[in-house]
């Protein structure tokens, strides 16, 4: 293993909120890492992701980031809008996104408010805003609910597009998509 | 009734009117984030409390500003500890102000003329004091709120966006929540407490529905909060009625106006496509 490329240690991780659901679990994470993390429903995996990301409680072992590791968390909940008259091209704005090689079917809808979207249209922006955001790692919960195939596919080409400066979580219940984009996969 | 519009350029009244200018262009923005961070109850429990901090200045022989500021600047910091309750902390908050207020009122005749200002909205009452800390308001909010937009809009969208980099949100929420106490503090002491939280909470809640983006929402809020401020501020004068409720009737009411027309609006494309299909 290249140390210079480790940018996440899991050890013997147990975590969930007022008790444990996921764990003990282990792994590293390196730059050019896609790692899918499949299991049945209730098995802990959008935990693991939030134990990572530091919203769910770490029970036993440890995470251990490196220094200055940068982070986007993309959740499996939609974004909590409530009328908050944000635009697409504003939330993208917000990570620091690029909106350049967006798909063409969403290119009209990003100046348009977030809670006028599809569900579909409005969870590709999501991900797209944390998929794009200058960070080294990406964590994603379901990317691809609601998502029609084509914005499925740009997904996984982006993906491999940036793997080579980057390293990616996937939680999916999306088999193929898995093991189109992960170059390895966890199961819990 | 004759009409005297000559009040309306009256000298006297030049100085009031800025300072109200000035509170009606800045609270409107700082209420579309108060909006975002759900917390308007807030704004109105920071109102209650400057008001009985300026009174209870006024009866120390103290500036009431520096009363209002003291308090809702309190109030502020404690939120951390208010807020676990939900907004069940803020309205006893809210309540506990102004039940402090009318007290003072009652009991302290040196506090009438004061209360009667901050609670009837007696704008007219301002002085060169009053616009000159609203130009450092509206100065430090112009530096401030620019670098404090992207973390607040961050954090709604994405709660742990910081905390997953290791980096923490907690000093733009504090600074926020200074700014949000002074701004409330300041304007109640100037434009008096409905009049103050009326700016806050009716342009931002228009804004919301109608902008289609968040900048073009702030405008919006921005641009409603003057307009209904500009018509209240001279028919308060036209008719000698007292301001903040003169405010407050406004701002409703042109809300109900932009409802009204929206709702219209909707039922007429609604209705058209109807008919297409």
């Amino acid at each position: 293993m290249d140390d210079a490329k480790l940018l996440l240690q899991v050890d013997e991780l147990t975590a969930g909120y007022t008790r444990a659901v996921v764990g003990p679990v282990s792994f590293l994470v390196c730059t050019g890492d896609v790692i899918g993390i499949r299991g049945p429903n209730g098995s802990g995996k959008s935990t693991l992701l939030n134990a990572i990301a530091g919203s769910a409680k770490i029970f036993s072992g440890r995470v251990s980031k490196r220094p200055g590791l940068r982070v986007s968390h993309q959740q499996q909940s939609a974004l909590p809008l409530d009328n908050v008259p944000l635009s697409g091209q504003e939330l993208l704005g917000l990570t620091g996104a690029t909106s350049e090689s967006l798909p063409l079917w969403i290119k009209p809808h990003v100046k348009r408010r977030l809670d006028r979207l599809s569900g579909g249209q409005l969870q590709f922006l999501q991900v797209w805003a944390c998929l794009k955001a200058p960070v080294d790692l990406i964590l994603l919960d379901e990317p691809t609910n609601n998502v029609d195939p084509p914005g499925v596919e740009h997904m996984a080409e982006e993906l491999a597009r940036m793997r080579e400066s980057h390293a990616t979580m996937v939680i999916s219940h999306d088999q193929r998509f898995l093991e189109r984009v992960c170059t390895r996969v966890i199961a819990l | 009734m004759i009409l005297n519009f000559g009040v309306l350029i009256d000298p006297l009244f030049r100085l009031p009117f800025l300072t109200g200018l000035l509170f009606a262009s800045v609270l409107p923005v700082l209420g579309m984030y108060l909006r975002l961070r759900q917390e308007w109850l807030a704004a109105l429990a920071f109102a209650q409390v400057a008001a009985a901090g300026s009174l209870a200045s006024s009866i120390l022989g103290l500036p009431a500003q520096a009363g209002a500021l003291a308090c809702a600047g309190g109030a502020a910091a404690a939120k951390s500890w208010i807020a676990r309750s939900g907004n069940n902390g803020y309205a006893v908050l809210m309540i506990v102000g102004w039940a402090c207020a009318i007290l003072m009122l009652a009991n302290v005749p040196i506090a009438e003329q004061l209360g009667h200002a901050l609670f009837d909205g007696q704008l007219y009452f301002t002085g060169v004091g009053h616009l000159i800390i609203a130009l450092l308001f509206l100065g430090v909010t112009a530096a401030l709120l620019p670098w404090l937009s992207r973390p607040l809009l961050l954090e709604r969208v994405f709660p742990d966006f910081f905390q997953a980099s290791g980096r923490s949100a907690l000093r733009y929420h504090l600074l926020f929540d200074l700014l949000i106490a002074a701004g409330l503090a300041l304007a109640t002491a100037s434009i008096g407490v409905w009049a103050a939280f009326g700016l806050v909470f009716v342009p931002s809640m228009v804004a919301y529905r109608i902008g289609q983006s968040w900048k073009a929402s702030v405008w919006i809020g921005a641009g409603f909060s003057l307009g209904a401020y500009l018509v209240a501020f001279a028919a308060a004068l036209l008719f000698d009625q007292p301001f903040g409720p003169v405010l407050v009737i406004t701002l409703a009411t042109i809300a109900a106006i932009i409802w009204l027309v929206l709702a219209v609006l909707r039922r007429r494309k609604a209705s058209s496509i109807t008919a297409e299909s």
